[in-house]
């Protein structure tokens, strides 16, 4: 019998269905066709899907629903997803301002990349990077993969104080700070646009598989940017 | 007669953390939007059944310190979960209990005597906005409540339309039966999973045998517990998955992080186990320092008690309300 699909309980309120352990474009294919069949489903009771990468944890009303006969609904489900069909997803795209004080890991990342700062830059935004997951903070888009000579290690000691807009680097993941929080990449960059703003129509920028493409810009277009993305939240 | 007049009061002094919260902000996890909500939702339920509200209005939840509060207008009022020793004027407030406070009263708080969180429900609930479906706060991306932060001196708060009939439920009291069994060492039951095959047979006894204290680092998004550690099979991390409240997660130093109202929606530490949703209000109302215990059983079981939970409070304090609220 194959491993995945497989149904977890994660508590009385929601079930995590897994179709791997890894991080694989293709187990995440499989992750959000699976949730897109689950919210077709409409099922009374469900109250919502959440995708990552390599799985989907389905919560529900304890109440209402009967987690066991959920799990077997689901997982005859995933096993008869038809096979991912390669779809048109959309491209954002992304101005980043790299290195400086807006950057102050890039000389680092280059450094272990045995590249010059500028070369750095470039493979950075020479990919367009799939969006897996979001998590951790409101907005927060886990991306990858990373050209395997930027994929340098977290810090040892995160930062106290991450800036909303910061672009990082984890390992083979890159990633954008929605809000000023706590964080561990490396951070790289910075971008004027904004991943969470609750006053938008749409308040995150961006969804689980998208792709996003991250375009250098100067200090000056930042700041121009800056000032643009603070005039249309008012 | 007309309808009573919207709730008003002003904030005189804030408590340590007061906010707006309600069942929570639900349908934006895959965008890593917490829940948040009341972290008792049971006790903020209760007291909005006690003033007529739907089970979802909004009320403040306050935290170890209450506020003081003055009435500038009549209101039905209820305070619920926690003893943070409430007066009305000099007058001791009776928990649990529907009543009246009058215009020009001020409502205040004073020694903890148990728990960590009262909630003060309102006829009509709490007005501020709703944000991404719901009015619940979560302070680090300053999202809903009052303008997504925790109440300051000289905020005027406002409800929204008392419900009809509001006044004649004051007095109204709930059954001693319904009352939740807080403690400051409860035992609260989980479910193993969903990564419990992760940890060691030793860890699974440990979980169950040992008792675990709240450390300082304590708050809306989860406890840092400290007691018998609990070892995984392998490997200390995963690639990431959802986290849901009341999930035990281990990181590598082995001590048990308990994810609370304001948890990230995805973690990339094994989760040895998840507290049953009936369970969660006890563990709402900790503080660093008290102590907890787990014991295990099946989800059927959980979702029996659930259900069981929730039958005996649409018995002894239905759901007056006719209105619904968003969230659930």
């Amino acid at each position: 019998m194959a491993l995945y699909p497989r149904v977890l309980a994660a508590g009385d309120a929601a079930v995590t269905v897994e179709f791997g352990e890894t991080i694989d474009p293709e187990v995440n294919d499989r992750v959000l066709a699976f949730t897109r069949g689950v919210v077709g489903l409409a099922l009374s009771g469900v109250i919502e899907t959440v995708p990552t990468y390599r799985s989907a944890t389905v919560y529900f009303d304890p109440i209402l629903v009967d987690a066991g006969s959920l799990a077997a609904r689901l997982q005859t489900l995933a096993e008869t997803l038809p096979p991912p069909i390669s779809e048109v997803r959309r491209t954002v795209q992304i101005p980043v301002v790299y290195g400086g004080e807006l950057g102050p890991d890039l000389a680092e990342v280059a450094a272990f990349a045995r590249l010059s700062v500028k070369q750095a830059m470039a493979l950075h935004a020479s990919v367009c990077y799939r969006v897996y997951m979001l998590g951790f903070t409101p907005g927060f888009p886990y991306m990858g993969p990373v050209p395997d000579a930027l994929a340098m290690p977290r810090l040892a000691e995160p930062r106290a104080r991450v800036p909303a807009g910061s672009v990082g680097i984890a390992g083979s993941q890159t990633g954008i700070y929605p809000i000023e929080s706590p964080g561990g990449w490396r951070l790289i960059g910075q971008t004027p646009l904004r991943l969470y703003d609750k006053g938008r129509l749409q308040p995150f920028l961006l969804e689980a598989g998208d792709w996003v493409q991250f375009l250098p810009i100067s200090r000056e277009e930042y700041e121009r940017l800056t000032t643009k993305a603070e005039r249309d939240a008012r | 007669m007309g309808r009573p007049e919207p709730a008003r009061f002003r904030v005189v002094r804030p408590g340590l953390l007061t906010t707006v919260q309600d069942l929570g902000r639900y349908g934006f996890q895959r965008f890593g939007m917490p829940v948040s909500g009341a972290m008792d939702s049971f006790a903020l339920r209760v007291g909005n059944r006690l003033v007529g509200n739907p089970d979802g209005a909004a009320a403040l939840e306050l935290t170890v310190h209450g506020p003081e509060l003055l009435f500038e207008t009549e209101a039905v009022i209820a305070v619920t979960g926690a003893d943070l020793s409430a007066k009305m004027d000099a007058a001791p407030v009776p928990l649990w209990t529907a009543l009246r406070a009058t215009r020009g009263a001020t409502l205040s708080f004073g020694e903890r005597r148990r728990g960590a969180r009262a909630y003060l429900a309102v006829a009509g609930g709490i007005d501020v906005p709703v944000v991404l479906g719901s009015r619940a706060t979560h302070l680090p991306s300053q999202t809903g409540g009052f303008g997504g932060r925790a109440l300051a001196k000289d905020d005027q708060v406002v409800g929204r339309s008392p419900p009809p009939g509001a006044a004649t439920r004051i007095g109204q009291v709930v059954s001693t039966s319904l009352l939740p069994a807080y403690s400051s060492a409860p035992t609260v039951r989980v479910v193993l999973g969903p990564q419990a095959e992760g940890f060691s047979t030793e860890a699974i006894e440990a979980l169950e045998g040992g008792r675990y204290t709240v450390s300082p680092q304590s708050d809306r998004m989860g406890y840092r517990l400290i007691g018998p550690p609990l070892a995984h099979v392998g490997s200390t991390g995963m690639v990431s998955d959802a986290t849901p409240a009341g999930a035990l997660q281990v990181p590598a130093n082995r001590q048990p992080i308990l994810l609370m109202a304001d948890c990230q929606t995805t973690g990339g530490y094994p989760k040895i186990a998840v507290v049953i949703s009936a369970d969660l209000p006890l563990a709402a109302q900790l503080l660093p320092g008290d102590t907890i215990s787990f014991s295990i059983i099946k989800v059927p079981e959980a979702q029996a008690i659930a259900r069981e939970q929730r039958a005996r409070l649409e018995t002894l304090l239905p759901c007056k309300s006719t209105t619904s609220t968003p969230g659930k």
